[in-house]
């Protein structure tokens, strides 16, 4: 039996594996069919399902109606016609139709020029709008920090609902209603701030129109720019520099530390600091919470707490289980705690002039901004929070290009990070960074190879076993919620054991965050990214948190000894049980 | 078991329980026992008869003697004469409207007589609440014979050679669906009983449930044994408490006396039923829709393939199956395939319920055998149309189905020949129409059932019947162009080439159909004229000025104040503010409004 399967597509023999779909097998030969709810994950092994747009019908000989080729799996001596005025007209009635109940306001719209279905209006010289009538008129639900949320934009690809009930098995967004006034929501039609919504954002990360968008900050920022009275200073996040640039029409993967650097600086920032520094200062506590830990009998597996939709999804699915995670802000409230402390009063500022905004790769961290207990002398650790594509908006809006940009290094004081620090943007990246750090301090020992492989690629659960002197440490590490699910499940039920676990609620961790550059699960764009990220680090001179010597120096003259009273005040929070909704 | 001299049934028939047939039962059962009757005049409430235009309906056994329009304060009347006296009710009797007679037995109506009953077989003829009476005319038997002498592939040949057709609306041949589930690996196997009926106006399924629960349970069993499954489950609106009712008495009883349950007639076979019940969703009618529903999860449909044969519920192996369907099953095993194949048409064999309404005088269920003419439908069964008016279409296959006009009146009635122009069978929905009746209006009927019926997956169903049902509202409200009718037809045709699952797909068929048939009252709609008279909205009320007398009755009158006229004078109405409700035309003395 032949292990191929022979069709023709638009007169073309090919031959391509069964189970191949029409739209695979129709790419493999260079035959373009437009496509909309479609969403392949690939490495990821998600695909959105759906076939709701029909947008990609294609005539198949013998059938009675069009076929969607997402879907539709090639058969032997099947005989396919994509370009048929009947198929064209199929399409185009599907596009006219959803454009007939969209808001035509692309001049305004968050996705301008970035919005699939205004790209594909294009792509199929649809000029004039056939129908007129009613349009569906929902209210959006601004009622979180982090994702703006515009039924009336919604077109029901679905993409969000694969993410968010099967990569992520969160089970938030779903179908609601009836007829023509269906829309993707929260049951009940709830507010998502009244859910248990990580705001993970991977639903704005694929979201083709504006139906779903991060809640925009920019206005914000440059309002306290133009404040003469204000001290303002941005952060950024280890995933940005490896991604940004593809805001610029650079190539996934193109490191632009230094220009993201000079563009901030030109923006008007009185200071331009790296996450990385803090993710350093996180490993310093981190890893002193595992060593006391493991020293004192303490409880174990000890779980990072880098990530907030992470941190908001154990909360409100395993609530009995919130002993585990370490007790560390995540870095970048820590850089706002050490900023509104440590920097203001070296600098002699007034903590309350100060405006601290971080540049995030993810939508989480603007609802993570917003919690009570990440607070210090009754004031945010950090004022606003902007995503990675909201910063580069903002430098477009100042007329830079990144590209053409100077390199220029971050400021001191807080600028300085180690190879750990910058591998955080990266699944795996903080238990390495942490791992570094807690090898050295257990054995005594200088580790000589820093680099631990078993931690890294894109695998959903990894797992790794590293001899620190007598102790066999048993790492685990998930990324995506379904993967961290699946990880503490098997713990819960003792099918695992291990000493420390890394969660990233993204797929890929953060350089694949809800707001980074718009990858669409594309695993090519993520591990040039990743790429990114481990060559930044193979270039340190530094590349353990502990040798970092701004961080050597903060603990000196300012924060006394990792894990101490000082520490546990300014950069150590708790967490809260939280219902299932 | 006692013994009775008398067995009164009274229609529990929804229609008839609308219409107090309970009060009839009460009061039969009061009045028996007062007068001492009790023990040997047996009361029983049993499924619908069809002939719901005359309901509520009660029959006496073995007199063989048929009421109708039967109320509860008639009860003493039959108790006195007919049940001690011997004597019939002469009044309560039907009464022939051609021959003016009375007519005492049901298989001599003309409503009956060209019917043959199948599937309705036991409706209005046993106690659906007991096992025993389905058991007496041959219950059970079936499944039993198929126990003891038959291995699953006897059943499946069986089933192919009848060529039982869903009679759900696909009319895709029940053994083959059976084959194909049989024929799918694993071990794990469902059977569903789709009991989700929801076209408008049909009723055929509740029917059959709510007189016969014990037919549709054998045939799963069968169905079971034939595929490979252990378990059925019958998907059933939450709205038809009756069959809830009836059904969970069914499967308790059948579980006592050990038809359902474990080691069924002694052998290896085990089937259980359970109940899941739908919140009335149109379009969970469609089976992977209907599955999902059962699952727990929204219910919408998916693409197919796969085909819930080798991918259903909890993605085993799967046969879904419609209640009427189901209903032939044991008939066909007992009587042989021969049998069946002798009834109806060449391709489509056996009978079909249709659920007869609209503009005709005998409303209610029938069951004819395939290949039956249109016109005895309306005509010899249906008793032609109400009122003595002119016959103008009827709609088969309700929201999916299309208009079958008098040119075919004489087309025998099947799966294919539906289709051929233009209709389709769907569930068996037949609603009649008369002159008086707007096709347009009737398409946007239809199309306003859909758009709210759609479950919005697909893009073509949620937006595209909506923008039908919107150019439609603007034809019957005269605001169409010439050019608003080739674009409703263009898109139309798209809709039906791109939608998602069956229920888009077909939801353009109203409008498709009636323009086929009458584009000219489609195009008089442009012209801002309805040939009907049905639109409101087209029409214009005038004012004679040579009969007006100027009493000035028809302006006092107006809601709107849109008459004027000096008194003694001819009156003028003002179209633009005119609502065409008709008060002036009742109110003039002198006939001198013009009715449209």
């Amino acid at each position: 039996m032949s292990d191929k399967i022979k069709v023709t597509i638009n007169k073309q023999i090919v031959e391509v594996k069964p189970g191949t779909t029409v739209l695979k097998a129709a790419e493999s030969i260079g035959i373009k069919i437009p496509t909309l709810c479609h969403m392949d994950l690939c490495d990821f092994e998600f695909v959105n399902k759906a076939a709701s747009c029909r947008v990609c019908v294609v005539e198949i000989e013998g059938r009675r109606n069009l076929a969607p080729s997402c879907v539709q799996k090639v058969e032997e001596g099947m005989v396919i016609k994509t370009n048929t005025p009947r198929a064209i007209r199929g399409r185009r009635t599907s596009v006219e139709l959803l454009l007939s109940n969209h808001p035509q306001d692309c001049f305004t719209c968050p996705k301008n020029l970035d919005c699939e279905l205004q790209k594909l209006a294009d792509d199929l010289n649809i000029r004039e709008i056939p129908y007129s009538g009613e349009k569906v008129n929902y209210e959006k639900d601004t009622s979180s920090f982090s994702i703006v949320k515009d039924p009336n934009k919604c077109i029901m690809c679905r993409r969000c609902e694969t993410m968010c009930n099967e990569v992520q098995t969160c089970g938030i967004l779903s179908g609601v209603g009836r007829g023509f006034d269906v829309i993707v929501a929260p049951a009940f039609e709830l507010p998502l701030q009244d859910t248990s919504c990580t705001f993970c954002g991977q639903c704005v990360a694929v979201c083709p129109t504006a139906a779903l968008t991060e809640s925009n900050r920019t206005r914000d920022v440059w309002r306290a720019l133009a404040d003469p009275n204000k001290h303002v200073i941005v952060q950024t996040a280890p995933a940005i520099r490896a991604a940004i640039g593809e805001e610029f029409g650079m190539e996934p993967g193109s490191l632009v530390t230094g220009e993201m650097v000079s563009s901030l600086r030109e923006l008007g920032f009185d200071g331009v600091f790296d996450t990385d520094f803090a993710a350093d200062l996180t490993i310093m506590e981190e890893a002193s919470e595992l060593v006391h830990r493991i020293e004192h009998n303490g409880t174990l597996p000890i779980l990072t707490s880098c990530c907030p939709a992470w941190v908001k999804f154990i909360e409100h699915n395993y609530p009995e289980m919130l002993d585990i995670p370490s007790s560390c802000k995540s870095p970048h409230i820590m850089f706002g705690a050490i900023a509104k402390t440590y920097y203001a009063e070296k600098n002699n500022i007034d903590p309350d002039d100060m405006v601290i905004v971080s540049v995030m790769p993810c939508v989480a961290k603007k609802a993570e901004a917003h919690r009570p207990e990440l607070t210090n002398y009754e004031d945010s650790n950090v004022d606003l929070v902007i995503t990675t594509r909201e910063a580069a908006a903002m430098i477009k809006e100042a007329g830079l290009d990144l590209k053409n940009m100077p390199k220029t290094d971050f400021d001191k004081m807080m600028g300085e990070s180690s190879g750990a620090g910058v591998i955080f943007g990266t699944t795996g990246g903080v238990i390495e960074a942490a791992t570094r750090t807690a090898y050295e301090w257990i054995t005594g020992e200088t580790l000589e190879n820093v680099e631990f492989n078993d931690m890294r690629g894109l695998e959903g659960i990894k797992s790794a076993t590293v001899n620190i002197g007598d102790l066999e440490l048993k790492i685990g590490i998930a990324h995506g919620l379904g993967n961290a699910r699946e990880l503490l499940d098997s713990i819960k039920s003792g099918e695992n054991e291990f000493h420390a676990i890394e969660i990233m609620a993204c797929p890929g961790g953060c350089i694949g965050g809800g707001g980074q550059p718009y990858h669409l699960g594309d695993s090519e764009i993520l591990k040039a990214r990743q790429n990114a990220l481990y060559t930044e680090d193979k270039g340190k001179k530094i590349r353990k948190s502990h040798e970092n010597t701004e961080i050597i120096k903060v603990y000196k003259e300012f924060l006394g000894e990792p894990y101490g009273e000082k520490a546990h005040e300014l950069l150590h929070t708790k967490y809260v049980k939280r219902e299932k909704l | 078991m006692s013994i009775y001299r008398l067995n009164i049934m009274v229609c529990g028939g929804t229609g008839c329980m609308a219409a107090d047939s309970q009060g009839i039962v009460d009061n039969f059962k009061d009045i028996l026992k007062e007068k001492g009757y009790d023990q040997e005049v047996q009361v029983l409430k049993t499924g619908c008869f069809g002939f719901c235009e005359q309901g509520p309906i009660i029959k006496i056994h073995p007199d063989n003697v048929f009421y109708v329009k039967v109320t509860p304060e008639d009860v003493e009347e039959i108790i006195d004469e007919h049940i001690i006296k011997g004597r019939k009710v002469e009044r309560l009797l039907y009464e022939d409207p051609d021959l003016n007679e009375k007519i005492n037995e049901q298989s001599e109506m003309s409503f009956y007589k060209p019917q043959l009953r199948i599937a309705l077989r036991n409706c209005g003829l046993i106690n659906p609440e007991d096992i025993f009476e389905y058991i007496a005319y041959r219950g059970y038997e079936a499944l039993g014979t198929v126990l003891k002498n038959q291995t699953p592939e006897d059943v499946i040949n069986t089933m192919i050679k009848s060529n039982l057709r869903g009679r759900g609306g696909g009319g895709f041949p029940a053994g083959l669906k059976w084959k194909f589930a049989h024929k799918a690996p694993g071990d794990e196997k469902y059977i569903i009983c789709n009991a989700d009926e929801g076209d408008p106006g049909a009723f055929m399924d509740r029917s059959i449930l709510e007189g016969d629960p014990h037919s549709v349970l054998e045939a799963m069993a069968i169905a079971g044994y034939a595929i490979g499954a252990e378990t059925g489950l019958i998907y059933i609106r939450a709205e038809y408490p009756l069959a809830i009712k009836r059904l969970e008495i069914a499967i308790d009883q059948a579980k006592e006396q050990g038809l359902l349950g474990k080691n069924i007639f002694g052998s290896d076979f085990n089937f259980n039923i359970k109940l899941k019940y739908g919140a009335g969703a149109f379009v969970c009618g469609e089976e992977t829709a209907l599955i999902a529903s059962t699952e727990g999860l929204r219910g919408e449909p998916r693409n197919k393939p796969p085909f819930p044969a080798t991918s259903g519920f909890k993605g085993k192996p799967t046969n879904v199956n419609n209640v009427e369907t189901l209903a032939n099953v044991a008939p066909i095993i007992l009587n042989g395939p021969e049998w069946f194949n002798k009834i109806g048409t060449e391709k489509s064999n056996g009978t079909k319920v249709f659920a007869l309404a609209g503009a005709i005088n005998n409303v209610g269920l029938v069951e004819v055998p395939m290949g039956t003419t249109l016109r005895e439908i309306v005509y010899d069964i249906g008793g032609g149309i109400r009122g003595g008016k002119a016959f103008k279409a009827v709609q088969t296959g309700g929201p999916s189905g299309g208009v079958i006009t008098t040119k075919d009146l004489d087309t025998p009635i099947d799966y294919d020949s539906l289709q051929a122009i233009g209709s389709m069978m769907g569930s068996g929905g037949m609603i009649v129409m008369d002159e008086d009746t707007c096709m347009v209006s009737i398409a946007k009927f239809y199309l306003d059932f859909t758009q709210e019926e759609s479950c919005g997956k697909c893009t073509p169903c949620r937006i595209g019947t909506k923008r039908i049902y919107e150019y439609l509202e603007k034809l019957t409200e005269g605001k169409a162009t010439m050019d608003d009718l080739y674009n409703l037809k263009e898109l139309c045709d798209s809709v039906k080439d791109t939608a998602l699952c069956g229920l888009g797909q077909t939801a353009p068929n109203p409008v498709l159909s009636t323009m086929e048939y009458y584009w000219d009252e489609y195009v008089a709609h442009v012209n801002g004229h309805c040939p009907s008279k049905e639109c409101k909205a087209l029409l214009s009320y005038t004012i004679d000025p040579e009969k007006c007398i100027g009493c000035t009755a028809c302006a006092k009158k107006c809601p709107v104040d849109c008459i004027s006229g000096e008194r003694k004078e001819p009156h003028i109405i003002d179209e633009a503010v005119c609502i065409k409700c008709g008060a002036c035309y009742d109110v003039c003395p002198v006939d001198a409004v013009i009715k449209p």
